[in-house]
C-alpha cells in the first residue's frame, strides 16, 4: 500500500517537527534545516535543469496540434501549430498557465458493450488548475513573513485573497481552493482504477505533503493561532542571514516548517521537477517550422549508405534491358 | 479452421469483452501474456547482417532462453546513459511524468485491450523504471520504493513486447500536460533492443530491402517499370489516355517520391494510377526514380542511424538527377521523416531551388528549406486556381469519410489541404467523430512496422477505436468509403474496416481526383480507375448523374 507508506511518513515527520518545537528545539527546526532545505532545493533545481540543457535537441519534433502554415488562403492554427518562436512562445504560455493540453481531456467509454464513445472530462484540468494557482497565490501571500516593509502588491494580493470577509481572522479563497484542489487530486489518485494502479509512493507523498502543510497553516491561522510577530521575525532573519529564534513559538509552527523544508528538499529529485521540465519539453517548446528553416542535429555524424554507383553497378544490366538510363554505359563482352 | 494470422480467428463477442481496470497483481509482478497473434517474429540473422547490425541470431519470440549477448546488462545501460545525453526528449520524458494518467485511455492498444501495460504512462514506465535505478539518487537509494526495478532478462522481454505494441502515432502527446511523447520512449526502447540484436523482421526486412533496392518490397527496377506499365495499361482501359512514365530522368523539374506500397497493394495502386494520370494530365516535367524509390521508411521504426541511412537516397537522387525540387505523394510516416527529420539528417538541400508550382506560379515557402512539397498541397493549390477540370458527380456513388493519418497530423499538421480537396472532388463527404479526426486522430493500428498478420489480434484491438468510428458514420450517413494519405492506412485499415465496419473500402485521395477530372482527350468514363462500373454511366445516353446514391437518411 503506496499510499500508506506516504501517509505514515508525512505523518512521521510532522510530529518530528511538532515534538521538536516542543522540546525547544527551534534552532534546528527553525534555522539549520530549513537553511538545508533551501540550499538543496536551489542547488538541486540548477543542477536539475543543467543537466537538461546539456542533454542535446537532434531534431525538431513539435507534436502538432492544429493546421500547420502552408498555403496563404487557408487558416493557419498559430497557438497549436506554431510557425514562429513568438507563437511558440503563445503555445507555451496556453500550457503553463492554463494546462492547455490537460483541457482537451475525454474520457472514453464502451456503450453497449460496443460503440466506443469519448466524453468531455474537465475533472483533472479543473483540480490541477486550483491546485497549482492556488499554491502560486499562497506563496505569495506568504512573503509578508520575509520582507519589511510589506511590498504593496502582496498586501494587494492578499486583500483580494480575503475579499469574501468571512471569519476573522478571514479565510482566505486560496486555501479553501487549494485544500480542496489536493483532496480531489488525492481522491482522484486513490479512485481511478488506472491510476491508482500506476501510482507509486512519490505520487501520493508530495500529495499527503501539500496537503498537511495547507492543513496545519490554516489550522494555526484560525484555530490554535501563533504569534505572527514571532514568527516574522525568525523569517527576516533567516533570510538576512542574521538567524533569531524567538522564545514562545507554538509547535505546531515548527511542524509546518519542516514539512515545507521537506517539500523544498525532496522537489529537485523528483517528479515534482515537471515545474521546470514542462519549459523544455521538446515537443512544446519547439516551432514547428521544420520545413523552412533548417534544424542542426549537434552531434550528427556520417553513415553508411548504399551509393547510386553501387546501386547501379549491381542492376545496370536490368536498368538498361528496361529502358531506364545509366551513368555508365554497359560493358561490351 | 482459421489460424491466429487471419481476422476470422477472432470472434467480435470475444474480442469486445475488454476489460480497463487492472489485475490484482501490481505491474511489475505481471509478466506478459506472450502468445500467437499479439507479437511479431524476430528479425533474421541475414537481415540484421545485411544493415552491418551486431549480434544476429536465430531465436523466437516463445523461447525462455533468448540467447542475449554477453554483458549485454552493460550493453543495455550504456546505451541509455548515452542517449540520455544525446536526446533531451528522452531526459525530460524519463523525469517529468507526474503519473496524472490522462493518457491512460487515449491509446488505441489499450482501448481495444485493456492490458494497463498498453497505457503510455506505464509503457513509458517499463523503461523509467531501470532510468530511476540506476540514474536518479532516490532510486539508487529507495529502489523499489521510489520505484525503480533491477534490469533482468524479463523487462529486456517486456520492452520487446510492449515497444513492439505501439504505433508511435504520437495521440498520448497531444493529450499529456507535459507533451510527453511514447514515440520518443517506443523509437529509445527499439534503439535498445537493437542494441541487443532485438528485432522484428516486419520492420528489419523492409529496412535490408530498401537499403539495397531502394524500397522496402526489394521491386528492382525493371521490376518497377514493369508494374507501372500494367498501371499504364490499366489507366488506358480506364480512361483512354495512354501516360508515359519518366523514370531516373536527368534534368526532370520534379522529382516525386511516393511510398513503395503504392506499387502493389490494393488499394493503393489506384492511388498510384492516380499520381500517373494527374501528372500527364497537367503536362509537368517530372520524374520517378527506381533508387530512391521509397519515400516510406521503416529505419524510422528502427533506430535513428538506420533512419538516416535509408532517408539519404532521396537528396542523393534530387542532386544526381538535377532536380529543381521534390514532390512527394500520399504517405504517413514517410512525411514525418520528411517533415521532421529530412533536413537535420541529409541536408541542407541548398543545390535544389525553393518548390514552386510550375502551373499556378504559388510559391511554398514553408517548403524553403527542405524543398519537398506534399502532394495535397499542391493539388489544393492547383484546385484553389481552377486549374482541374473537375466533374465532382462521378464521384456520387461514392459517400467518403477522411482518416487523418497519425504523422501527417501530429507531426505536420496537414489537416485542410486534403479536406479542400475531397470537398471539390466529392459531394458526400462526411466527417467522424470529432474526438476521433484530425489532432487526436486514432490510428488504424498497424503503423510503425506492426502492419504484419502474425499480429492480427492486436491489429484487429487496437483498430477498434478507428473501426468503431467509421461504424458511427455508416450507419449514421451511410459512409461507403474511407480516404486516407498513407499507404500502410490503405494496406491496414482494409483489414480494420472489413472486420469493424463491414462495406466501407479505403481508398486514396488522388484516386478521388482523378475520378472525378475530366481529361483532355478521354473517352467515355464508364469505368472508374478500379474498372469497376461506375453507376449511372453504364447506359449509352451521356446525362450525368442524377441520383445521389447511399447519402440518404
Amino acid at each position: 500500500m503506496n499510499i500508506l507508506v506516504a501517509l505514515a511518513a508525512v505523518g512521521g515527520l510532522f510530529l518530528v517537527g511538532l515534538l521538536g518545537g516542543m522540546a525547544g528545539m527551534g534552532w534546528l527546526f527553525g534555522i539549520v534545516i530549513p537553511s538545508i532545505a533551501l540550499v538543496l532545493f536551489v542547488g538541486g533545481m540548477i543542477a536539475k535543469v543543467w543537466g537538461w540543457s546539456n542533454s542535446a535537441v537532434p531534431f525538431r519534433i513539435p507534436t502538432t496540434c492544429g493546421q500547420q502554415k502552408s498555403l496563404d488562403w487557408l487558416p493557419h492554427s498559430r497557438f497549436e501549430n506554431p510557425y514562429t518562436p513568438l507563437q511558440t512562445v503563445g503555445r507555451m504560455a496556453l500550457e503553463v498557465l492554463f494546462f492547455r493540453s490537460l483541457l482537451r481531456n475525454t474520457k472514453a467509454e464502451l456503450v453497449d458493450g460496443q460503440r466506443l464513445v469519448y466524453r468531455t472530462d474537465l475533472a483533472l484540468w479543473l483540480g490541477g488548475l486550483m491546485m497549482h494557482w492556488s499554491f502560486l497565490f499562497i506563496i505569495l501571500r506568504h512573503l509578508r513573513l520575509m520582507t519589511n516593509p510589506v511590498p504593496g502588491w502582496v498586501t494587494f494580493i492578499e486583500s483580494t485573497d480575503g475579499f469574501l470577509e468571512i471569519g476573522l481572522p478571514v479565510v482566505f479563497i486560496t486555501t479553501m481552493t487549494f485544500l480542496l484542489g489536493v483532496t480531489y487530486l488525492l481522491f482522484r489518485r486513490l479512485t481511478n482504477p488506472q491510476v491508482r494502479y500506476i501510482s507509486l509512493i512519490g505520487d501520493y507523498f508530495p500529495l499527503l505533503l501539500l496537503l498537511g502543510i495547507g492543513l496545519s497553516g490554516a489550522w494555526m491561522r484560525h484555530f490554535d493561532k501563533v504569534d505572527i510577530a514571532s514568527v516574522k521575525e525568525m523569517m527576516m532573519g533567516l533570510f538576512s542571514f542574521n538567524p533569531v529564534v524567538p522564545e514562545g513559538i507554538n509547535p505546531l509552527f515548527y511542524g509546518h516548517l519542516l514539512l515545507v523544508s521537506i517539500l523544498l528538499a525532496y522537489f529537485p529529485f523528483s517528479k515534482l521537477t515537471h515545474m521546470a521540465g514542462v519549459f523544455l519539453s521538446p515537443t512544446r517548446n519547439q516551432t514547428a517550422n521544420n520545413r523552412a528553416v533548417r534544424h542542426v542535429n549537434p552531434w550528427d555524424y556520417p553513415v553508411k549508405v548504399h551509393t547510386y554507383e553501387e546501386y547501379e553497378d549491381e542492376l545496370r544490366e536490368k536498368m538498361v534491358g528496361a529502358g531506364i538510363p545509366v551513368d555508365k554505359p554497359l560493358e561490351k563482352e | 479452421m482459421s489460424k491466429f494470422d487471419e481476422p476470422d480467428h477472432y470472434k467480435k463477442e470475444e474480442l469486445l469483452q475488454i476489460d480497463w481496470r487492472p489485475p490484482r497483481t501490481g505491474w511489475m509482478d505481471t509478466p506478459p501474456d506472450i502468445r500467437h497473434g499479439t507479437y511479431i517474429y524476430p528479425g533474421k540473422a541475414k537481415n540484421l547482417e545485411i544493415m552491418g547490425f551486431p549480434h544476429g541470431r536465430d531465436w523466437a519470440v516463445e523461447d525462455v532462453d533468448w540467447k542475449l549477448p554477453e554483458g549485454w546488462q552493460r550493453i543495455v545501460l550504456e546505451g541509455m546513459a548515452d542517449r540520455l545525453t544525446k536526446f533531451r526528449s528522452f531526459k525530460i520524458f524519463m523525469d517529468t511524468c507526474v503519473r496524472c494518467g490522462a493518457c491512460a485511455d487515449k491509446c488505441h492498444f489499450f482501448l481495444g485491450s485493456g492490458d494497463p501495460k498498453n497505457m503510455p504512462v506505464l509503457r513509458a514506465e517499463l523503461l523509467r523504471s531501470i532510468y530511476r535505478k540506476d540514474f536518479t539518487a532516490m532510486g539508487k537509494i529507495f529502489g523499489k520504493m521510489a520505484g525503480g526495478r533491477p534490469l533482468t532478462e524479463d523487462v529486456i522481454k517486456e520492452w520487446f513486447y510492449y515497444f513492439y505494441q505501439c504505433t508511435e502515432c504520437r495521440r498520448c502527446s497531444v493529450f499529456c500536460p507535459y507533451g510527453i511523447d511514447t514515440a520518443e520512449i517506443t523509437m529509445m526502447g527499439r534503439e535498445l533492443l537493437g542494441l541487443l540484436g532485438l528485432y522484428v523482421n516486419w520492420v528489419l526486412e523492409p529496412v535490408a530491402n530498401c537499403f539495397r533496392f531502394g524500397n522496402h518490397l526489394a521491386i528492382q527496377p525493371h521490376g518497377l517499370m514493369d508494374t507501372l506499365e500494367f498501371m499504364a495499361d490499366d489507366i488506358e482501359d480506364a480512361t483512354g489516355i495512354r501516360v508515359d512514365i519518366p523514370m531516373n530522368k536527368k534534368g526532370a523539374e520534379i522529382l516525386f517520391v511516393t511510398p513503395s506500397g503504392d506499387f502493389v497493394a490494393d488499394p493503393g495502386i489506384y492511388t498510384c494510377m492516380g499520381y500517373m494520370l494527374l501528372f500527364h494530365e497537367l503536362g509537368i516535367d517530372y520524374t520517378w526514380s527506381s533508387y530512391a524509390s521509397d519515400g516510406g521508411n521503416f529505419g524510422l521504426f528502427t533506430s535513428h542511424e538506420a533512419l538516416k541511412r535509408l532517408n539519404a537516397k532521396i537528396y542523393t537522387e534530387a542532386k544526381r538527377l538535377g532536380v529543381k525540387w521534390i514532390l512527394g505523394g500520399e504517405c504517413g510516416h514517410m512525411w514525418r521523416v520528411i517533415n521532421q527529420y529530412m533536413d537535420t539528417l541529409n541536408g541542407p538541400a541548398d543545390f535544389l531551388e525553393v518548390p514552386k508550382s510550375p502551373l499556378t506560379g504559388t510559391v511554398f515557402e514553408n517548403a524553403r528549406s527542405t524543398k519537398m512539397v506534399h502532394l495535397m498541397e499542391f493539388v489544393a493549390d492547383l484546385i484553389r486556381h481552377d486549374k482541374l477540370k473537375l466533374d465532382k458527380s462521378r464521384n456520387d456513388h461514392i459517400n467518403v469519410t477522411f482518416h487523418d493519418s497519425c504523422n501527417p497530423a501530429r507531426a505536420m499538421g496537414i489537416f485542410e489541404e486534403p479536406r479542400y480537396v475531397i470537398r471539390n472532388v466529392c459531394n458526400n463527404f462526411h466527417e467522424m467523430p470529432e474526438n476521433t479526426i484530425r489532432e487526436q486522430t486514432f490510428c488504424c493500428g498497424g503503423g510503425a512496422g506492426l502492419g504484419t498478420d502474425e499480429n492480427m489480434e492486436m491489429r484487429l484491438r487496437g483498430g477498434l477505436p478507428r473501426g468503431s468510428a467509421v461504424r458511427h458514420v455508416q450507419e449514421k450517413h451511410g459512409v461507403n468509403q474511407m480516404a486516407a494519405m498513407c499507404a500502410i492506412d490503405r494496406a491496414t485499415l482494409v483489414t480494420v474496416c472489413d472486420y469493424w465496419a463491414p462495406g466501407v473500402k479505403v481508398t486514396g485521395i488522388t484516386e478521388l481526383v482523378v475520378n472525378a477530372m475530366v481529361f483532355d482527350g478521354e473517352k467515355r468514363r464508364t469505368q472508374n480507375l478500379r474498372l469497376e462500373p461506375i453507376p449511372g454511366m453504364e447506359d449509352e445516353e451521356p446525362e450525368p448523374v442524377g441520383a445521389v446514391e447511399g447519402a440518404s437518411e
